[in-house]
């Protein structure tokens, strides 16, 4: 078994962070050797192939001009590459009413960061109703439903099976007639490579635009950080069925990082909203590039 | 689809960087490996089995294999796809029973990962067997998931064991006991999703375990997970050690090389794969075709399939034998046609080749008419020709036009296309057993 053997003693290697990483790096010079590593480290946090050549290129280039002197020098290099290309996409402000669609694949954590931003804008002193639109799988409705008890917000659901897009019209029926400052759309997980459910999406997104015009509509797509490179897959085909307006990553409090945002930020110039780090009702913060390239480096 | 190019196009590209140059040296399969590297960097296999792996295959390939092999390029892949379907093990989905029912499973896994969905899938399967399989509600915390358990459990005909929010280890044993009291076979014990990090609930798993000894222990995953699949498959196989990997959502299109690196940490078989939402969507693992998906080649076991209905072993063994020694002549490219037309057209036959997307070749281009008159050219050409087309000069062209009814154009044209034909057979035979050239 010499092959796990060996890759059980490299992954040891990986958890160790990059600060320390980088010093031993040094110890060695700086060299072919030193950039492959470097990219190593960011390829592990999964960020793209791609991305990370482009981020170790610029740190070539940064070190052609000026001496590359030490450790920390290079640390807070590569933190401020990291940074800017993750700031090349701009948060919009939340603006009053609002609605939410919130759409992603099977499993990322929807229906939950439904029940934390919820939390998140009754905190915000905003009148929140939730609508049960992923009609699909078994329960969902009644989990969110429990997320609606603990969140204390309005809940407008159907029975399984049923119309999603019935479910969204009669949530922003509802919302509008109450005034209500915030609606949040859950929808059923689904696999972007499916057309028929990418086309039900489109027909929910259809009914906010056509019955809420003016509504500000933000459709957000969840990531879990413990995805791979099949994040950018995800989020380039939503994008191009509901025209995404941000990200929450999820899941950020296992060991992923979730480096794909950097791609998706520096591409396709789709920026993270929020991220999950938990089950609790608050665990959802804001995105801040600074605390989340420190989690990276 | 992805952002990155696919891996079939780069693979292509070394193919044809490799082929062209005939004899290789160390430096050479040096490069195509960064390129292999990369392919599988993209399809989520963890950088460090990424890196042994290549310094495997390199081993190999490097020495005497590649160099004295006369299709230097074919061979690399040959090998590539050996070793990724080595590793990843044989085909093996059996379940193990217990010597004195009921055989206990335990399922386990990150949140998300799409366990109750596949403690569902299970039990039908077990069900279509003949045998009597127990579901048993074990995730006590997400909310509504004893009722989803309920609702998968009603929908695959299957009993589902529940105490509320009881301990799970409590419920757990109290169920095989309730299975063997009341005849169950089989207990398949739902779990909460947890992270491997979270120090309470990786305990109450093992005190599951302690509790009821499973059979089976299985850690779900998601073939979309990324480099991180190696800490959580190491980390729950260390606390619990696993019995076996079923890996879900593969009909995303992610490449899965979460799979290999799984693989290469536990060592244990991945027994099952998840295709769909359906209860009836679980199927058994076939490495060879996790290898050609991590690898990007494109469908090639179904074509191959296909092939084996319109081409005779015989025939195909001829084929490969002339591709190898680059004998392929216009006769056998006419009876390719012919062999062509025999599996559904060749616009379908080619959209399931790897890389074989951006030749963008349309139904209209093979209709029955150019056949035919593919036919007639070659046809009209003496045996010499027809084994030695480079003699073909402008005299000798048109003749053969004048006797099948075409023009000079034309022959040209065909010519062209036989040449076209033979370099990208070349580098499309994977060593896989790839139709009509073997």
């Amino acid at each position: 078994m010499g092959f796990f053997g060996k890759i059980i003693g490299a992954l040891k290697k990986t958890r160790d962070n990059i600060s320390s990483k980088l010093a031993a790096l040094f110890s060695r010079g700086i060299g072919d050797d030193f950039y492959d590593e470097l990219e190593e480290i960011l390829i592990s946090a999964d960020i793209s192939v791609t991305t990370a050549e482009e981020i170790v290129g610029q740190i070539r280039e940064e070190a052609r001009r000026e001496k590359l002197k030490d450790k920390e020098y290079v640390v807070n290099l590569l933190k401020d590459v990291i940074e800017d290309i993750l700031n090349e996409a701009e948060v919009p402000d939340i603006q009053y009413p609002a609605v939410f669609m919130l759409v992603g694949v099977n499993g990322v954590g929807k229906t939950t960061t439904i029940g934390k931003l919820a939390n998140y804008f009754v905190k915000e002193k905003k009148s929140v109703t939730l609508a049960a639109a992923d009609t699909f799988r078994a329960a969902a409705a009644d989990q969110l439903t429990v997320w609606a008890d603990r969140a204390k917000v309005r809940i407008v659901k159907h029975e399984e099976g049923s119309d999603p897009s019935a479910v969204v019209f009669d949530a922003v029926s509802s919302a509008k007639a109450k005034n209500t400052d915030v609606v949040i759309v859950d929808t059923a997980g689904r696999l972007h490579v499916k057309a028929n459910l990418m086309a039900e999406l489109q027909k929910m997104d259809r009914v906010v635009a056509r019955e809420y015009p003016e509504a500000h509509f933000y459709k957000l797509l969840v990531l879990d950080a413990t995805t791979g490179q099949n994040a950018l897959s995800q989020a380039k085909i939503f994008d191009e069925t509901v025209d995404l307006d941000g990200i929450v990553l999820t899941k950020l409090d296992g060991t992923a990082k979730g480096g794909f945002v950097v791609s998706l930020c520096g591409e396709l110039h789709i920026p993270v909203l929020f991220v999950g780090t938990g089950e609790k009702m608050d665990d959802l913060q804001p995105f801040d590039a600074e605390e989340f390239t420190e989690g990276i480096v | 689809m992805a952002l990155f190019s696919s891996l079939s196009e780069r693979l292509n590209h070394i193919f044809s960087k490799l082929t062209k140059r005939g004899k290789l040296t160390e430096l050479e399969i040096k490069t195509a490996m960064r390129e292999v590297r990369v392919a599988l960097l993209e399809a989520d296999v963890n950088i460090f089995v990424a890196k042994k792996f290549i310094a495997d295959v390199s081993a190999k390939a490097v020495g005497q294999e590649i160099l004295q092999s006369l299709n230097p390029a074919q061979q690399v892949i040959k090998i590539v796809n050996e070793e990724l379907i080595a590793l990843m093990g044989s085909s093996n989905a059996k379940l193990e029973v217990a010597d004195k029912p009921p055989t206990v499973i335990l399922m386990c896994g990150l949140q998300g990962a799409g366990k109750t969905t596949l403690c569902g899938k299970l039990a039908l399967l077990l069900k279509k067997q003949n045998k009597k399989p127990l579901l048993v509600a074990g995730d006590i915390y997400r909310p509504a998931a004893i009722h989803q358990l309920q609702v998968v459990g009603g929908k695959a005909g299957v009993e589902v064991f529940e105490k509320g929010t009881q301990s799970p280890v409590k419920t757990a044993k109290q169920a095989v006991e309730y299975a063997r009291s009341m005849g169950y076979d089989t207990v398949i014990v739902d779990t909460a999703g947890r992270l491997h990090i979270d120090e309470a609930l990786m305990q109450e798993l093992e005190n599951i375990q302690k509790e009821v000894q499973p059979d089976e222990i299985l850690l779900t995953v998601d073939a979309m997970t990324g480099q991180d699949a190696v800490n959580v498959a190491e980390t729950f196989n260390k606390r619990l050690s696993v019995t076996g990997v079923i890996l879900t959502k593969l009909d995303g299109d992610t490449r899965g090389g979460a799979c290999l690196s799984i693989k290469a940490v536990t060592g244990k078989p991945i027994k099952f794969i998840g295709v769909g939402e359906k209860l009836t969507d679980l199927e058994p693992f076939y490495p060879d075709r996790m290898a050609s998906r991590i690898l990007g080649m494109g469908d090639v076991l179904s074509l191959i399939e296909k092939a084996q209905e319109a081409v005779t072993e015989e025939q195909a063994k001829k084929m490969e034998k002339k591709l190898r020694e680059a004998s392929f002549t216009l006769e056998d490219y006419l009876e390719q046609f012919e062999s062509l037309k025999k599996m559904g057209g060749i616009a379908q036959v080619m959209s399931m080749m790897p890389g074989m997307g951006k030749l963008k070749i349309k139904e209209s281009d093979f209709d029955e008419r150019r056949v035919e008159r593919i036919k007639a050219i070659i046809l009209s050409m003496t045996k010499k020709e027809r084994e030695k087309p480079e003699i073909i000069n402008s005299s000798r062209k048109k003749r053969i036009a004048a006797g099948s009814g075409t023009n000079v154009q034309d022959v040209n044209q065909l010519l062209k296309q036989f040449e076209q034909t033979k370099v990208m057979m070349k580098q499309i035979r994977s060593g896989k057993r790839l139709p009509f050239m073997r």
